[in-house]
């Protein structure tokens, strides 16, 4: 730190404790007249390179891996892995991505990375044909099944309105470090998925979801385990005819990635980042007014990185 | 007599090779096998290779030819080698003599009339396009149903129990499979027919073969003509029995000296029995004695046999098609009533099908999603067991042929991705007043989500919601829609097509590429 920032900050700092003010409030009022060191945005925003750097440069800027995952820990990545389709489709998170920030896991000192889906297709077909298998086995992972029910524990939601109890993969329930790696794609009935979205490939059951108002059942379950850390790959993006999709014309370059603690924050500069306002989302909205996390970009610290 | 023991040995070691590897096929849930290797063990099995070459007449398919040449040379070696079920009767044969003092097998009578009736019925049938007899008794079938329906499961709790244990020390190389039910009356049927088959074997010996086995009877004529024969030396015989005591078809007769070759299963057992090498397999000597006493009384046989087909043939033919229905469990919503039932990718049509499948179950075994189940009367009575596709168990992923090119039989013609993409199985229909978007008022999409063509799309519906609106000149009938629809019953389904047709391509508009410089939007 040069010597002109510390006498800076030190001022900054002494004024605002004496009118009780917090440096995290001052920054929100006067518009981001410091930037908070790494480790301290809400969100970090990126573009303009390829997943695998757009991620080390975003999670130096959340103050590391380690940060997230300390040293003996178990860790469990889940991607979307939903479908039986190549990566340029879009369908499925970005294979390399989950291959860096597994290495990124264990360099941090992780014991062991596990990743698994609740997929929609065949999850054999799914699991190798995203290229995903290879690239956790390529990073020493663990890629785990989700396709039996005996995977799956019964679980209490005490905060959900509709969604009260569910059965979660129990690598959920007993992993240290749950790690979150959507992917930003159009979605028919939930009009985009994004992180909130990506976790009903954690329970067994969706229909009941689809049954029980599908918005209200995605943000009570995001109030059951909130990720320890989410990582948007918005690099490839499905535009129309998500979450499968039909062909890749039905995909977008955006060259984007978002890294957030907060699951709603995310999920709303995403939507931004796709074209739409998070309050055109339900399950984002909802997801805000039940306390989730903060959708109003305005209030967060956000670091802006472009490569 | 050495080559004879020789010769023996030989034949139990093929036919447990072919015993193995078969059950392995109607076993695996990998599809850890080729189709070239699966393709290439099945293809001396007579009935799938026979109907195989009636609806493709191609070279691949000659399987049975091979077969009636083997017979017409050596006689039925065919029921004692590569005849899996023939197999599985010897593996109990060969049980009940090594655990109990009972050598010897009952000796029945002859039921030449009814193997010769079972064989003129079948025959007729399926020329006409009738295969359901040839589908109750065909062996490979019955042998992969008893397998798919009673000994895969077994396996499977096996593998689950394994791949448990495994895991629970970091260990994945195994997974645990749930595939669901076969269908119950299949299973009730493999039940039964193992029960009966078990019962005869260990009575009987081999009597099934020589009374219920089409395939058993057919061979059994082309093997009076064999060249190479298995008879008793009328000079040497001292007519002491221990050859007729192990034989398992009861085809030889110690006091007249003779063979009856055509009930005669190949087991190559009584060679190797006779003290004073009595008991020759080779040209027999032109004796009229042996020649033609059992065939004129098995001509007499075969008329009765036609005779016996004939008013069996009227009286089925006075059973009627019921059509299968399903009612909904909840009374205010519309039933979902399919007129057609949707047959498996690569039947071409319900006819087709119908008239050629024996409901051998393996592509309900081989299905990666489990979606391929027996029917009940779907099909109509004649269709009992054939395959179907039960959009309630799974559904059938877009780029997956495996059925269609594993069919022993030809029922399912080999298909190639492209082909399937645009194969329409049937066309979706869509249950407005079913719908959670419109009784609920509630968002929902989920067949829109699953649909490979987006032949389902979702449309704005009261202001908010997204209601699903359907393109059926796309649908390719996968039943995604219908497997995810969360209602009951269904707001959204698959109707049969009874000829299976080509879907539209689903029409693909340019998008814009953004301008990736821009400015982050917050």
């Amino acid at each position: 730190m040069k010597r002109r920032d510390f006498i800076f900050k030190g001022l900054g700092a002494g004024v605002l404790a004496g009118s009780g003010i917090s440096l995290h409030g001052f920054s929100r009022i006067m518009g981001n007249p410091i930037a908070p060191a790494d480790g301290e945005y809400d969100l970090v925003a990126i573009k303009g390179s390829d997943p695998v750097a757009m991620f080390d440069k975003g999670i130096e800027s959340m103050g590391g891996m380690q940060a997230f995952v300390k040293p003996g820990q178990t860790v469990v990545i889940k991607p979307n892995i939903g479908w039986d389709a190549i990566p340029e489709r879009a369908a499925n998170t970005n294979p390399e991505l989950i291959g860096r920030m597994i290495s990124s896991c264990y360099e941090a000192g992780a014991k062991s990375v596990s990743v698994f889906d609740n997929t929609c297709d065949e999850w054999k077909n799914c699991y190798s044909k995203s290229g995903i298998e290879q690239e956790v086995k390529k990073a020493g992972g663990n890629i785990i099944p989700g396709n039996s029910e005996s995977y799956y524990r019964e679980v209490k939601i005490p905060d959900g309105k509709n969604l009260t109890v569910t059965k979660v993969h129990e690598l959920i329930l007993d992993s240290d470090v749950f790690i979150n790696v959507p992917i930003l794609k159009s979605h028919s009935s939930a009009k985009l998925t994004i992180a909130m979205k990506n976790l009903m490939g954690v329970v067994w059951d969706r229909r009941w979801w689809h049954k029980n108002d599908l918005h209200q059942c995605i943000a009570d379950y995001a109030t059951f385990r909130k990720p320890d850390l989410n990582v948007i790959d918005a690099y490839r993006v499905m535009k129309r005819n998500g979450p499968r999709g039909v062909s890749t014309e039905d995909v977008v370059r955006l060259d984007a990635m978002i890294i957030s603690r907060d699951i709603v924050a995310a999920d709303a500069a995403a939507t931004k980042m796709f074209g739409l306002e998070p309050e055109d989302i339900p399950h984002i909205s909802i997801a805000d007014d039940m306390g989730i996390g903060n959708m109003n970009l305005s209030e967060l610290n956000i670091n802006r990185i472009k490569m | 007599m050495m080559n004879f023991r020789v010769l023996k040995k030989a034949r139990v070691v093929v036919s447990l090779i072919f015993f193995l590897l078969i059950t392995y096929i109607f076993i695996d849930f990998t599809n850890a096998l080729s189709v070239a290797l699966i393709q290439a063990i099945l293809y001396l099995e007579f009935v799938p290779s026979l109907l195989n070459f009636i609806s493709l007449a191609g070279i691949a398919t000659t399987g049975f030819i091979i077969i009636i040449i083997l017979t017409l040379l050596f006689g039925r070696i065919y029921c004692s080698t590569f005849c899996p079920l023939g197999t599985l009767q010897d593996i109990f044969i060969w049980l009940k003599r090594r655990f109990t003092r009972k050598k010897q097998f009952r000796k029945s009578r002859t039921f030449n009339q009814l193997s010769y009736a079972i064989l003129i019925l079948s025959t007729l049938l399926m020329v006409f396009g009738w295969i359901f007899p040839l589908l109750l008794l065909d062996p490979l079938s019955n042998f992969g149903r008893i397998i798919v329906n009673l000994v895969r499961p077994v396996y499977l709790l096996l593998n689950n129990l394994g791949a448990f244990f495994l895991e629970s020390i970091d260990i994945y190389t195994l997974y645990r499979v749930e595939p669901g039910m076969t269908s119950w009356f299949s299973i009730l049927f493999s039940m039964a027919f193992l029960i009966m088959l078990i019962w005869l074997s260990l009575r009987y010996a081999r009597l099934f073969c020589n009374t219920l086995c089409p395939v058993g009877a057919l061979l059994g004529i082309l093997s009076k003509f064999s060249i190479f024969k298995i008879y008793l030396n009328q000079d040497i015989c001292t007519s002491c029995g221990k050859c007729s005591a192990v034989c398992k078809a009861g085809c030889i007769d110690k006091d007249k000296k003779t063979v009856d070759f055509s009930r005669c299963i190949g087991c190559l057992n009584c060679l190797t029995t006779c003290p004073d090498n009595g008991i020759m397999f080779g040209r027999p000597q032109k004796n009229p004695d042996i020649m033609l006493k059992p065939f004129d009384s098995n001509r007499r046989n075969f008329l009765a046999g036609g005779f016996l087909s004939l008013a069996s043939l009227a009286s089925i033919s006075l059973l009627a098609e019921p059509q299968g229905r399903r009612r909904g469990r909840d009374r205010s919503l519309l039933p979902v009533i399919k007129k057609y039932p949707v047959s498996p990718p690569g039947s071409i049509s319900l006819e087709h099908f119908n008239a050629s499948c024996t409901a051998c179950h393996l592509c309900v075994s081989a299905c990666p999603t489990h979606v391929i189940k027996p029917s009940l009367l779907q099909y109509g009575l004649s269709g009992l067991m054939q395959p179907r596709m039960n959009y309630h168990a799974s559904f059938c992923n877009f780029d997956c042929v495996i059925c269609s090119e594993i069919c022993p039989t030809g029922a399912l013609q080999p298909l190639i991705i492209e082909e399937k993409h645009v194969l329409q199985l049937g066309k979706v229909k869509f249950i407005k007043q079913n719908c959670i978007v419109f009784t609920e008022g509630t968002d929902c999409g989920a067949c829109s989500e699953h649909c490979p063509t987006k032949a389902v799309k979702m449309r704005p519906f009261r202001k908010t919601l997204l209601l699903p609106v359907v393109d059926p000149d796309i649908c390719v009938g996968c039943g995604a829609c219908e497997y995810a629809c969360p209602t009951h019953p269904k707001s959204i389904y698959v109707e049969g097509n009874p000829v299976h047709l080509t879907a539209d391509k689903p029409k693909i508009e340019k998008l814009e590429q953004p301008d990736i410089d821009d400015d982050f939007p917050f």
